[in-house]
Parts: structure tokens; C-alpha cells; sequence
């Protein structure tokens, strides 16, 4: 090992009277956006084999296996496509907040060089939203042109409403992301599995993503009792922006549910966060 | 000279364990909604009203056993921690009050690195600059100067896994000089180095203070803080035991040859005969361990042996010392520090 001159390591003044750097907050913001999306542009391959995997599967089953044995109608792809670009958004976002957090608070540690920078603590939090928000809407992003190529032509499919579509995408990816930073924050590493089971696999089921909403008119009891499920916004949302000629919620509805649920989960993640970053 | 960390009152109080329920090792307590049993035992007190000051520019080693509570001031100086009660400023600033700008004003090298693992070694240094405001060319000049420096230049574009533990160590000490920090802090910095790294950290440290940073190192290496520290101060079950220079510390030291002899069982049956041998200045007992000073060396040894066989325990082995920071040490805590 060099031994270091002294004059090497440091400036020569120190004092108490030296003069404090500027740190803007939306500077380190940046900084630790583009840390986070770097590390994801690095483990994109991983990234997307784990949260891609089971929505396409699921397209490949459902808008091209069974359509063609003639087990549904043709006209369900248009229901299923939306909803399956809502389950690929919320599991990346999920997962893009969760996992790392929960390796952080177990046992890394690594985020320790971000909680010693010099901005208010929650804006670390707020961060790992954003991040796991750009995720989540790539993800959904990408889905939209693979259901398209995989299931053939869907009945009512269109991109007029492009804004609206990128806007509820954005909206359900926060929420998503807003309740990675809970879970991740909140749960014990060893039962993340169980996080998988007990929570996101009945999000995904009874998330309104595999039929509309309108369609559980049947079942009303089930209709009302999936409305604490915000993936049922976001399919639903979605739905009225890309196949709006068939049954969906108003769009005005599902992004205003969007709003308070990622809100309410923000606020909740944050407070976690907190309790856990500060001893 | 102003001060660069003074604490007053420092009090931190941890809630004590939740009592485990019958569930097996698996089900591990969730702090976040599990609430506290009503016949809790006290809160365990890790810190004990603390009241430190370092001047600006000074060398300060906390020196304690383990549990003593040095990492928990660590935490609280470096805004990492909550205090219970009291209050703590460092480099001008209020740690629960004005956080941020603590951070802004100190580096830290943790006890164990935690280096961001996703990133390259260089990266990690850009990326910690950022965060503190830096633009992005001082920060990678600085940061290969500073590897450089610290010699691991060579692996600037790594990845964090190819390194071992003491580069993983200089890297920590990399990233907490990046931003030029006005106070170091140091969590046991050199545990788990080998002898030859730990000297040159060793030198490192000693530039560092020559160029009038405050440092502030938590060790139980005696001859660490021995040998780097201007000042130390002793603590155990969070509590300021002693806080002087290394010189007058030793100078506190109980006069004589400190004598420990192990036994095999209770050693406060034998105080009584051992108060008794000529020579011996205090005798005190803990566990199996009777501490023995004596103003005549090892003289004493054979009828110390001979008064533990009448009360009917068998010595096992003997250690002896001379008056040290280390017998101070084991007269202030009445324990050893490994």
C-alpha cells in the first residue's frame, strides 16, 4: 500500500469557516436517479426475464392459445391486453423498489452512502418512487407492442388517446412503486417469498387485469371488495384509454383513485423509510 | 478554538427486545407492528448522558469494549442515530435540528464496508461526489487521485466484489474523503486488516490529521488509540469513564503490576486471603477472574496460588501486566477490551 504525502488527501485549509458547498436537492435528486437507472440499465436482461415473464406467458396463453381453440371469443384480447400491461407495470415497479430495499434494510447496507448525503432523508425515499416508477412504465411500455405482435389484431385497439394512456401508466407505476417502498420498508427479508404468495400473486388475480370490472356485475359482492385493489384502476384505466369501445370505468374515475392511492402509499412508505433508516 | 463536536446529556435508550413467542427461530419480530409487551423490561440504555467536546482539528479516540456505546455515538454524531435526549452539534451544526447540514460537513468509514456492490469502484466514489453537489469531472479527478493515493488505483474500474477486504476498507476511506469533509469519522477502521495494512492506515490518518482535519475513531486496539489519538476517551455501558491525553491517562493508571489469575470457579471466595498477601495494593474479584495489583511484581504469585488451593479453587492460568492504558482500562471497566 502507498503511503500517502501529506499534502495529497485533502485541501490545505480546514476550518469551520470554510465555506459550504451549494447542494441543490433537485441536483442530488438527479444524481441518485441516474444511479439507480444506471444499475438498471446494467441488469436490464434480468430485469425484464423477471417481471416479463409471466405477463407473456400469460398473452401467449390466454390472447393466442385459447382464442385460437375457440375457448374465448375473439373480442377478449381487447379486455386482456390492457390488463396484462397493468400487471407487467405493477409487478416491475413492485419489484424495482421492494427487492433492493429489503436487501438494504437486511443486511447490505449499501444504502447507507445515500442516507449520509446532504439532503432531507424522505428525499431518498421519494427517489427510490421515481425510479421504480420509470421502470414500471417502461415495462408497460414494452408490453403494449409484444400482446399486439403475439395475439394478432385486437378488436377497438387504439393509440389516439396516447397522452391519457402514458399519463394512467405513469400514474399506476407510482402507485406501484409507492407500495414497492411499503413493502420493501415493512417486511422482513426472509418473508419476502411469502410477500409474493400472500400479497401480489391476489393483487394480480383479483386485480381486474384478466377481465373488466363490469364484467363481475355477476358477482357483486366481489365487484365492490375489489376496489381496495389499485391494479383494478390501473387495468381499468388503461382500458378506457387503448380499447375504450369496450366496458371500462371513467378514466376520470380510475386516475382520481390512481391519485389518493399513491398518495396514501407514499405517505406510508415514507414514514416506514424513515423509522428505518434513522436508529 | 471552536469546538467540532460537543455533545451534552447524550442519552439513547433502545426498546428492549419484544420476549420471544414460541414460534421458532423463523418468526422473527416485526418492529413495525408488533407492540410492546406491557411487563417489558426496561428500555436497555446504550448511552448514558455523554458529554464529549473536540476541539477543531484534534485526533479524539473513543475507546471502549464491545456494548460500550461507541458505535452508537458514531450513529448519533453522524445523524445516522436518534438520540433519546441531550444534544449534539457537529462542525457548527445541531445533529437532530439541522442534519443535513452535518452531513454535509463530515465523512464516515463505517466498521463494515458497505460499498454500493452494483457499482464499479470508481463509480462509487462519482456517485457519492454527486450526492454532495460535486460536478461530475472534479469528482472522477478526485477520485482516481485518491485511489491513487490510497493505492488502489489500479482498480478503479473493478467491480466492488473484486476487491478484499483492507481495498474494500481504503475504499470506504476514499468515498468518506471525496466531498472534503470537516470531520472524519471512523467506526473501528481497522478490524479485519492485516498488520501491514493497518500501518498504513495508520499513516494515512496521521496526514489527515496533520492537515488539521478533526478526526474522530472508535478502536478497541489499545495501541491504536495509543499511538494516533491526541486525546482519548473511555466509555463503557454508555458512559464517560475517563477522557484525557494518552500520556496522563497512563499516568491514572493504579500503581503496580496488575495480576490476573484464573480460576476454576468464583473468584470472590478467595478476596478476603488474597487482600491479606504482602504486596498486594487491591484485590477484586470478577467471575472466575481475580485482578490482583501488586507493588511487587510477580512475588505475590506463589502465595496468591497457595490462598486460592486453601479456598479450595485451582488456578488455571496467570497473566500479568504493567500499569498501561490497558490496566487503566481494565481498572475503570473492570473487563478487557477483546
Amino acid at each position: 500500500m502507498t503511503v500517502t504525502p501529506a499534502s495529497a488527501l485533502m485541501p490545505a485549509s480546514v476550518s469551520d469557516e470554510s465555506v459550504d458547498r451549494e447542494v441543490s436537492t433537485g441536483a442530488v435528486l438527479g444524481a441518485l436517479l441516474r444511479r439507480d437507472l444506471r444499475v438498471a440499465r446494467r441488469e436490464a436482461p434480468y430485469f425484464l426475464v423477471r417481471t416479463l415473464m409471466q405477463p407473456v406467458l400469460f398473452i401467449v396463453v390466454f390472447g393466442f392459445l385459447l382464442p385460437k381453440m375457440g375457448f374465448v371469443r375473439v373480442g377478449y384480447t381487447s379486455a386482456l391486453l390492457p390488463g396484462i400491461i397493468a400487471v407487467s407495470l405493477a409487478l416491475s415497479a413492485i419489484q424495482a423498489v421492494a427487492l433492493p430495499m429489503v436487501q438494504d434494510f437486511g443486511w447490505t447496507r449499501e444504502i447507507e452512502d445515500r442516507l449520509l448525503a446532504p439532503v432531507p432523508t424522505a428525499l431518498i425515499a421519494t427517489e427510490k418512487v421515481l425510479a421504480g416508477a420509470i421502470q414500471g412504465v417502461i415495462s408497460g411500455l414494452i408490453v403494449l407492442p409484444v400482446g399486439r405482435l403475439i395475439m394478432g389484431p385486437i378488436p377497438g385497439l387504439t393509440l389516439e388517446n396516447a397522452v391519457a394512456f402514458i399519463s394512467i401508466t405513469a400514474l399506476g407505476a407510482l402507485t406501484f412503486s409507492a407500495i414497492g417502498l411499503v413493502l420493501g420498508t415493512a417486511i422482513a427479508p426472509q418473508q419476502i417469498g411469502l410477500m409474493f404468495s400472500i400479497i401480489v400473486a391476489p393483487m394480480l388475480m383479483f386485480g381486474c387485469a384478466y377481465y373488466p370490472w363490469r364484467g363481475l356485475d355477476a358477482i357483486p359482492v366481489m365487484k365492490y371488495a375489489v376496489l381496495v385493489n389499485p391494479l383494478v384502476y390501473v387495468a381499468e384505466g388503461i382500458r378506457a384509454t387503448i380499447t375504450p369501445d369496450g366496458p371500462h370505468m371513467p378514466i376520470l374515475a380510475a386516475a382520481g383513485a390512481l391519485v389518493v392511492l399513491a398518495g396514501g402509499f407514499w405517505y406510508a412508505g415514507r414514514r416506514v423509510f424513515l423509522r428505518k433508516a434513522v436508529g | 478554538m471552536t469546538a467540532a463536536i460537543q455533545t451534552r446529556a447524550l442519552r439513547k435508550e433502545y426498546p428492549a427486545p419484544a420476549p420471544r413467542r414460541g414460534r421458532g427461530p423463523g418468526a422473527s419480530p416485526m418492529p413495525a407492528s408488533q407492540p410492546r409487551p406491557a411487563a417489558a423490561r426496561g428500555p436497555i440504555v446504550a448511552l448514558d448522558s455523554l458529554d464529549l467536546d473536540v476541539p477543531q482539528g484534534e485526533f479524539f479516540g473513543l475507546l471502549g469494549p464491545n456494548g460500550a456505546g461507541k458505535t452508537t455515538t458514531i450513529g448519533i454524531l453522524t445523524t445516522r442515530v436518534r438520540a433519546t435526549s441531550g444534544k449534539a452539534s457537529v462542525a457548527g451544526a445541531d445533529v437532530a435540528s439541522d442534519d443535513v447540514r452535518v452531513r454535509q460537513r463530515i465523512g464516515v468509514v463505517p466498521q463494515r464496508p458497505n460499498p454500493d456492490r452494483s457499482l464499479t469502484v470508481i463509480e462509487n466514489l462519482e456517485f457519492h461526489a454527486a450526492y454532495f453537489g460535486m460536478a461530475l469531472g472534479t469528482a472522477a479527478m478526485r477520485g482516481h487521485e485518491l485511489l491513487e493515493r490510497l493505492g488502489i488505483g489500479d482498480k478503479a474500474n473493478a467491480k466492488v466484489d473484486e476487491l478484499s477486504g483492507g481495498q474494500q476498507q481504503r475504499l470506504m476511506i476514499a468515498r468518506a474523503l471525496i466531498h472534503e469533509p470537516r470531520v472524519l469519522f471512523l467506526d473501528e477502521p481497522t478490524v479485519g486488516l492485516d498488520p501491514q495494512a493497518r500501518l498504513a492506515l495508520w499513516e494515512i490518518l496521521r496526514d489527515l490529521h496533520a492537515q488539521g482535519r478533526t478526526i474522530v475513531m472508535t478502536t478497541h486496539y489499545m495501541e491504536e488509540a495509543d499511538q494516533l489519538c491526541d486525546r482519548l476517551a473511555i466509555v463503557d455501558h454508555g458512559r464517560l469513564l475517563a477522557c484525557d491525553t494518552p500520556d496522563n491517562l497512563r499516568a491514572q493508571a493504579p500503581g503496580g503490576t496488575l495480576i490476573e489469575l484464573i480460576l476454576d470457579g468464583d473468584a470472590e471466595t478467595v478476596v478476603e486471603s488474597a487482600q491479606i498477601v504482602p504486596g498486594t495494593l487491591r484485590v477484586e474479584a470478577r467471575n472466575a477472574v481475580l485482578r490482583v495489583y501488586s507493588d511487587r511484581r510477580g512475588e505475590v504469585i506463589p502465595p496468591l496460588i497457595r490462598a486460592a488451593e486453601a479456598k479450595g479453587r485451582t488456578v488455571l492460568n496467570i497473566n500479568l501486566s504493567t500499569p498501561s492504558l490497558e490496566t487503566l482500562f481494565v481498572s475503570l471497566t473492570g473487563r478487557k477490551l477483546d
